[in-house]
């Protein structure tokens, strides 16, 4: 498995997440300019956590538009796998590859702790080391991270399982208390419809070795590294809906 | 030349954090019964005025909407100066 990090100016989880697939997971990876035309051969692209161009306009406006997310976006229409972290997830929503958009948090704050997030659907590539229902822990660390959908994107989301991850407390429940931005639904992590995009607010790559206090970040990488690749180029990839 | 100006403002329907605390800090001015704050951006563009207008026009439009603003959150104002 051949993983790409892109980097964009203001990008800063971009060496974490290549220290996790290269050292921890023992895989190919390499770091992908912003101003590349093109991908390089990969199984897998990542979009990393940052503050890309200083989160001038938006977080993730400026990013969605540079040269690399045009070959990001029609890779992805092909069903190339691309994870979005934070502001990774940021940028997928403003390049339309995700549903939504994320707001500031809705209590001004800038939430750096860890969270426990409930897995809501492991039928999915990305949460399929996971149980459904299992309740993980990740750290968050963002000011813009309130997701928000319109009724009908929501229950779009709802119905067709694109919902990856909750904000919970420590049973598993969904509260208001445990929800750190004010995310609609609770919600920290989704996909698309097909299955071969999805973005988080959470940062796994902050959890994948047992000195970070949680390793539940790994297995979400681990999900995706287990990928068979043979897959046909445009091929979608089979999921089934959670109920 | 052009003068461009994009009024960008959170849509009604979303809930602006911003705007809450402007609504709250009104009342330290006396100003209590305020509804609604809003608190959005305005972005000036000025170029050349050379070109087809109703294409300049009709750019600054696609630019307003689909990057300025971000519709599934935002709504927008273009006000073009300069035109002819």
């Amino acid at each position: 498995m051949r993983w790409g990090v892109v980097v964009f100016p203001g990008s800063n989880c971009d060496r974490d997440c290549l220290f996790v697939m290269q050292k921890v997971l023992g895989q190919e990876a390499i770091a992908i300019w912003h101003e590349e035309q093109d991908l390089p051969p990969v199984d897998a692209v990542v979009l990393p956590g940052g503050f890309s161009y200083g989160d001038y306009l938006r977080s993730g406006a400026i990013a969605a538009f540079s040269p690399i997310m045009g070959a990001v976006g029609r890779a992805a229409r092909s069903g190339l796998l691309v994870l979005g972290i934070c502001n990774g997830f940021q940028i997928l929503c403003e390049a339309g590859l995700l549903p939504g958009a994320l707001l500031t948090n809705a209590d001004g704050l800038f939430h750096c702790h860890p969270a426990h997030l409930r897995v809501e659907n492991n039928c999915c590539l990305f949460t399929r080391s996971f149980a459904s229902g299992e309740v993980v822990q990740m750290p968050i660390a963002h000011g813009q991270g309130r997701y928000y959908a319109d009724a009908s994107t929501l229950d779009r989301l709802e119905r067709s399982g694109s919902i990856l991850f909750r904000y919970c407390d420590v049973h598993g429940e969904r509260t208001r208390e445990a929800n750190p931005n004010g995310s609609v639904a609770n919600i920290a992590g989704i996909c698309n419809e097909e299955g071969n995009v999805a973005g988080l607010m959470p940062h796994p790559e902050r959890a994948c070795e047992p000195l970070l206090a949680s390793t539940d970040g790994l297995r979400l990488f681990r999900s995706l590294a287990s990928t068979p690749l043979e897959a046909e180029p445009g091929a979608t990839y089979a999921r089934s809906a959670a109920g | 030349m052009i003068r461009a100006r994009v009024l960008i403002l959170p849509k009604r329907t979303v809930f602006d954090p911003q705007g809450e605390a402007v609504r709250h800090a009104l009342g330290h001015f006396g100003l209590a019964a305020v509804d609604r704050v809003r608190v959005g951006k305005e972005i000036e563009i000025e170029m050349p005025g050379e070109g087809d207008p109703t294409e300049i026009r009709s750019r600054l439009e696609t630019i307003a909407r689909d990057f300025l603003s971000n519709p599934v959150v935002e709504e927008f104002e273009l006000h073009i100066e300069g035109v002819p």
